[in-house]
């Protein structure tokens, strides 16, 4: 079993679904950053089966939010000394602001750059889609 | 809740009560014309056409100079320099101290919600893309009022293209919310009514829902029948095209079978869809109707106002 030196001082993103790790890992554009960073996949999980982890010694701003939309079993640790010192759950955002583009082509939301596209969550037949506030269309999202 | 200082972007805005206010407004309005000819003095309509649509904006223009009040704006926003690379926010929050309610017609979906965002006064969406037309379900609305009594108890059907029409979309979502509503709706199977807007009318109101592509089926059942155009390129291949396209033209051969107070309605302008012959038949009403929209805009808009509309009468 491969082990990794657990981190003194950061943010560990644990549960993620099997595969969305990397894909969380280009979101936060943690291959551009300067501190240790370390991503693991199909870590075995009694929960999941199988999980990604990342884990970052140093505290950045993570958008749970953001995080939620991706994968709502994600749960962010916060360490410091080498401790837990919260743990937070996500969950799937009722209201999204700015994280994506409305997939409505005639939207006004894509032609006036003062506009901030806003959503509502909707569900429906079983799948999460968000409704813009502005024209109505449905937009499902994925990374 | 008063509706003074709303806006009117989607017809859903208002409540059933609201809209009634509107209506009973509105049928004021046709009884005594001339008493509501001051009401709106020294009030401003502005226009802010960011595509044009002639006979929309001349329909408010009328109704704003009808009750004394003056109007404003531009009719393309092509040839104005108020759009050019200015965001929707900034435009608005300038132009409504021009004036005291505005309404906006503007291609992109969503245009005239952003706009309510940032107006100090009220706007009322006159169109925007395929997405909305608020006043013209309001118009459909008294219409079918007026002539019918009620709004409750009737079979309405829509025939044409009911897939991309969104005076029917807007009209049938409004509509499901009357007691008793029953819709037929007849289009050729490529052009039905999106299946998520048919499970939303069913689940929410418990309609009736009949659906079939011949026109000449159902006539003799129907109270109101609502035509719209079918646009040769919305089929899919000319075969259906040349078989189907007479299916959806009423002529007054086809019209002898429908009960003798049924309603004739289009939201114009009509192409071939409604042959010259029906005209003069009695049930034929869509111009009258099209006469309505100008009462309606106008009892809209003195209620936005909030100006006294008990002064004269
Ligand atoms: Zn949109």
């Amino acid at each position: 079993m491969l082990t990794v030196n657990s981190i003194n001082c950061g943010i560990v993103i644990d549960h993620i679904t099997a595969g969305n790790g990397i894909k969380i890992f280009e979101k936060l554009k943690l291959d551009e950053v300067n501190f240790p960073v370390v991503l693991l996949i199909n870590v075995p999980s009694s929960k999941l089966g199988k999980k990604d982890i990342i884990k970052i010694e140093n505290k950045i701003d993570v958008d749970i939010t953001m995080l939620g939309l991706i994968d709502p079993e994600i749960t962010v640790n916060i360490i410091e000394n080498d401790k837990i010192v919260k743990k937070m759950n996500t969950v799937i955002p009722k209201e999204v602001q700015g994280l994506f583009k409305c997939k409505n082509p005639r939207c006004v939301s894509n032609f006036d750059e003062y506009v901030t596209p806003k959503f509502r969550l909707v569900k429906a037949n079983g799948k999460i889609h968000y409704r813009c506030n502005y024209c109505e269309e449905l937009t499902s999202y994925s990374i | 809740m008063s509706l003074k200082g709303r806006h009117l972007i989607d017809p859903n805005d208002f409540t059933m009560e609201e809209l009634n206010e509107i209506f009973n407004l509105a049928d004021r309005m046709v009884e005594e014309r001339d008493a509501f000819g001051e009401i709106c003095k020294g009030k401003i309509l502005g226009t802010l056409f960011y595509e044009p649509s002639t006979r929309t904006r001349l329909s408010f223009e009328s109704a704003m100079l009808r009750m004394g009040g003056k109007v404003l704006g531009f009719s393309d926003a092509g040839t104005s320099s108020v759009s050019k690379g200015e965001s929707i926010a900034d435009t608005i929050r300038v132009l409504s101290s021009y004036a005291d309610v505005m309404v906006m017609r503007h291609p992109k979906e969503g245009a005239p919600k952003l706009a309510s965002e940032y107006s100090f006064i009220p706007v009322i969406n006159g169109g925007d893309g395929g997405h909305q037309h608020p006043t013209q379900t309001l118009t459909d609305m008294l219409t079918i009022r007026r002539y019918k009594g009620t709004l409750e108890n009737q079979t309405i059907a829509f025939c044409g293209d009911l897939k991309f029409g969104r005076t029917v979309h807007s009209l049938i979502s409004a509509l499901s919310n009357y007691k008793g509503s029953k819709f037929v709706l007849i289009s050729p199977a490529e052009l039905r009514l999106p299946g998520h807007l048919k499970s939303s009318l069913l689940e929410k109101h418990n309609v009736s829902i009949y659906e079939t592509e011949s026109l000449e089926e159902v006539i003799n059942q129907i109270d109101v029948l609502y035509m719209t155009r079918i646009q040769k390129e919305r089929f899919f291949n000319e075969a259906d095209y040349m078989r189907l396209k007479d299916s959806y033209i009423l002529d007054r051969h086809k019209l002898k079978d429908s009960k003798e107070d049924m309603l004739v309605m289009h939201p114009l302008p009509r192409v071939n869809e409604i042959s010259y012959d029906v005209d003069d038949d009695k049930r034929a009403i869509y111009f009258k109707q099209a006469e309505l929209g100008i009462y309606v805009r106008m009892a809209l808009i003195a209620l936005l106002l909030g100006v006294n509309v008990n002064a004269y009468s």
